[in-house]
């Protein structure tokens, strides 16, 4: 039986954690995820998880000790934020050349400099390519059910890739939400136990991890991990399945809100999806058609479910929380407008900065979205693609 | 369950690859031959030997081999004629051309 | 622990040939001697630090290692063994494991003293029961003999290196041995290839089997970067001990210990003269050089010795 609490998002990504009871997590604080690292710390002291507990030195060393660890054969993750995340960046790609399945729980923050502590998607946003399946959360609620369905994704036979549960940092990460927790016993069952085929500590034949690659094998070794890649988004979807008939909550690929007939749409990542929600409610209310697609996995990128679901809107707008510096806008924008060109799509789409640095989205701002959206399509014409959402000028 | 290198050469195809590049298994690397690096190799002189077995911890590519306390025959598929042998032993009982 | 050459040459030999470390490489006769610590039976992961000898005893798909073995980058060698030490006390606890693993971590110079030294500091603070293994040939000799914080003075290196101007190395080299053992870890030990290998055997079964933290520095000559006659390795490194310029000892629980004094302490030219990397102290006008490097070699040998008669 379900029951019902009241969490922050650390908190609840926590008792997954705890209910998951994994071997080995190496942790370095940062804010906003150190609370993680630290209600886990009293789940060892108080002897209700027996996971090695490693508090190392640094972010490159927590990452570092969660490969070792994975390699050797051993269930591992470890959480970070912000600057760490960019710290580890080197052991983002070993950890997912080597394929293996370790996770890391991601609380949003933005990168230096200027140091800020706030919530933006430039920290995982520098992490796209590096081979991670990426997974976002709205709410608390779906950063403990994503956490809890990370290792069946990651695990797969099929894909043996690290995962990446993101959450915005303190919007979610602090803020405190009702939240339905699944049994302990149930997200054990669920999650099963972890058997990998061949790691240093198997005593029936040892393994050499991390070799050197000349030019004959680097590009066969690039495209045989590609592969595990291209079977995320069936498994992701096999495992939500999964996951509903234990829990009641559905997920897919991504939330379609209000897209049955909508002509007008937003593309985003995260907690504001939530202030978009209320601001498509109220201009539903006055007979606009406007909708919503929230990404939940955004590696790899479902690019032509996306097109698909966009295919009769007519002007869209994505939604970055992350500059990219390619004066065209951030990466979420290029991935969508990418799918839709690929698509053959005919929407308009615009591309707009937001929410940098933990600077507030309010629903008045969506409204703003929706009405310049509503311009464009009037006009026919996007003008320019690359704005600024919430910028004093 | 180790696997067999020789089917992972450099005309491997992708799909061939291990997974994660791992090896399963253990001195894979025999299969390798470095005894072509060099034309110069020590030579061993059984009588002089006396089995102090001072040559064996100084090669630094594992070529003189131990069993039942006793040093055998020069792995020359893997020497590289470094030489340091030579002068490791008490007994004039390596030799080698440039080296004394 | 009794200790018998003839029986530690017998054991099974846990680096297999066929790795791609040059002819003469001090590295490779290191890291065989201190794998004869094991005991047989006992299994083992081996970690690496990016350098020589990981690219050239995993060049894909050929491993030289016996053992399991991780690779995972030139600063982490310290934390991810700490990781993989982890996993084994983990699968121990949930009783998934049964076999008794030995953890053993390889770097360089480049990979300790430098760019892994946190990542070192950290993983003997925390006292994993692992052992750390330098194997010190005072350079980044894997990108081409550039100075590390283990170069000694006036050592000619490419981004040291001799000119008009420029008399090699400026700075002494680091002692890493007495910062690790400043760590208070329950065993650290200096050693080379000397005494039969005597030293290097004991110290490594002793590091291997002493429950906690451990860290070994083993002086390891580089053909190339050193520049010596290459098959008289075994003769520089007794040069090396005879001159005090590498002193054996250990630091057992924080007891510090000397396990060799010379009967005559040699001058350090004579360790100095066969390397090519130091022809430059031997033109004449350079004496004060060589001067300056012997009274750097009597202060910290004075101050070891004092060290170990407390």
């Amino acid at each position: 039986m379900a029951k019902r609490d009241r969490l922050s998002g650390n908190e609840a990504v926590a008792i997954a954690l705890r209910q998951i009871n994994p071997d080995v997590f190496p942790a370095f604080p940062i804010t906003p995820s150190t609370e993680i690292p630290q209600y886990f710390a009293s789940f060892v002291a108080n002897g209700q998880v027996d996971t090695e507990f490693i508090p190392v030195e640094s972010e490159h060393s927590s990452m570092s000790a969660a490969i070792g660890a994975s390699a050797a054969g051993a269930r591992s993750l470890t959480a970070t934020s912000s600057c760490g995340l960019a710290y580890m960046w080197e052991e983002l790609y070993i950890a997912a050349s080597n394929r293996l399945p370790l996770a890391l729980a991601l609380v949003n923050r933005a990168l230096s400099g200027p140091i800020n502590i706030n919530c933006d998607h430039s920290d995982s946003m520098g992490a796209r390519d590096s081979g991670w399946i990426q997974m976002y959360a709205e709410n608390n609620q779906e950063a403990y059910d994503n956490m809890v369905q990370a290792y069946r994704i990651s695990e797969h036979k099929d894909v043996r890739l690290p995962i990446m549960i993101c959450q915005d940092g303190f919007i979610t990460s602090h803020a405190v939400e009702n939240i339905e927790l699944l049994e302990d016993r149930e997200v054990k069952k669920f999650v099963g136990e972890y058997c990998p085929e061949n790691y240093l500590l198997n005593p029936e034949c040892p393994m050499a991890v991390g070799p050197y690659s000349i030019t004959d094998y680097y590009m066969e070794a690039k495209r045989n991990q590609a592969e595990g890649m291209k079977h995320v988004s069936q498994v992701v979807l096999d495992v939500a399945k999964e996951f509903s008939s234990i829990s009641g909550r559905s997920y897919g690929l991504f939330e379609e809100y209000r897209m049955e007939d909508a002509e007008r749409a937003v593309v985003m990542i995260g907690s504001a999806a939530g202030t978009t929600k209320d601001a498509i409610d109220r201009l539903r209310e006055k007979g606009e058609k406007v909708g919503l697609i929230k990404i939940r996995l955004y590696r790899p990128f479902p690019a032509s479910e996306i097109a698909e679901a966009l295919r009769n809107v007519k002007a869209v707008a994505v939604m970055d929380r992350a500059e990219g510096y390619t004066n065209q806008g951030g990466p979420l924008g290029a991935d969508v407008m990418s799918a839709l060109y690929r698509a053959r799509g005919n929407a308009l789409a615009v591309n707009y900065i937001y929410g940098l640095g933990g600077r507030d989205v309010r629903v008045e701002d969506m409204e703003g979205v929706f009405e310049a959206l509503k311009q464009i399509m009037e006009e026919g014409d996007a003008g320019e693609t690359y704005r600024y959402l919430g910028l004093r000028e | 369950m180790a696997m067999d290198v020789t089917k992972l050469g450099v005309k491997a195809k992708w799909k061939e690859l291990t997974e994660g590049m791992i090896i399963a298994g253990a001195g894979t690397s025999k299969a390798f031959n470095t005894g072509e690096w060099s034309t110069d190799k020590p030579e061993f002189i059984e009588d002089k030997c006396k089995q102090c077995l001072l040559c064996v911890p100084v090669c630094p590519d594992s070529c003189i081999p131990v069993i039942d306390m006793k040093r055998g025959a020069f792995d020359y598929d893997h020497c590289k004629g470094c030489g340091i042998c030579v002068k490791a032993c008490p007994f004039g009982a390596i030799t080698m051309e440039g080296v004394r | 622990m009794s200790y018998n050459f003839k029986e530690t040459m017998n054991k099974p030999e846990r680096l297999a040939p066929g790795h791609r470390m040059c002819a003469g490489c001090g590295g490779t006769i290191a890291v065989r001697n201190v794998l004869r610590g094991l005991h047989e039976g006992d299994k083992a992961v081996i970690g690496n630090a990016t350098g020589c000898l990981e690219v050239s005893t995993f060049t894909y798909p050929y491993t030289a290692w016996e053992d399991s073995y991780i690779h995972n980058a030139f600063e982490n060698a310290g934390a991810t063994l700490s990781g993989v030490e982890g996993a084994y006390k983990a699968l121990k606890k949930k009783g998934k494991l049964d076999e008794t693993y030995k953890f053993i971590t390889f770097g360089g110079d480049g990979g300790t003293y430098d760019i892994g030294f946190q990542s070192l500091s950290g993983a003997m603070e925390r006292n994993h029961d692992l052992v750390y293994v330098c194997y010190d040939n005072g350079a980044y000799m894997n990108t081409g003999i550039q100075r590390s914080s283990a170069t000694p003075m006036y050592a000619d290196t490419t981004t040291t290196p001799v000119g008009s101007e420029s008399n090699g190395k400026p700075q002494n080299r680091k002692d890493l041995a007495a910062v690790i053992a400043a760590h208070d870890v329950p065993y650290v030990a200096q050693t080379t290839f000397v005494q039969n290998f005597k030293d290097l055997h004991i110290k490594s079964e002793k590091a291997i089997y002493t429950p906690g933290a451990a860290f070994l520095n083993i002086m390891a000559p580089c053909p190339r970067g050193w520049r010596y006659n290459t098959p008289d390795i075994m003769e520089i490194c007794k040069l090396g001990v005879e001159t005090c310029y590498w002193p054996l000892f250990e630091v057992v629980e924080g007891k510090w210990i000397l396990n060799y004094e010379p009967k005559k302490k040699l001058p350090i030219e004579d360790f100095l003269r066969p390397q090519g990397r130091f022809k430059h102290l031997f033109k004449r006008g350079n004496e004060s050089l060589l001067e300056a490097f012997q009274k750097e070699v009597d202060r910290r040998w004075e101050d070891l010795k004092f060290r170990c008669s407390r």
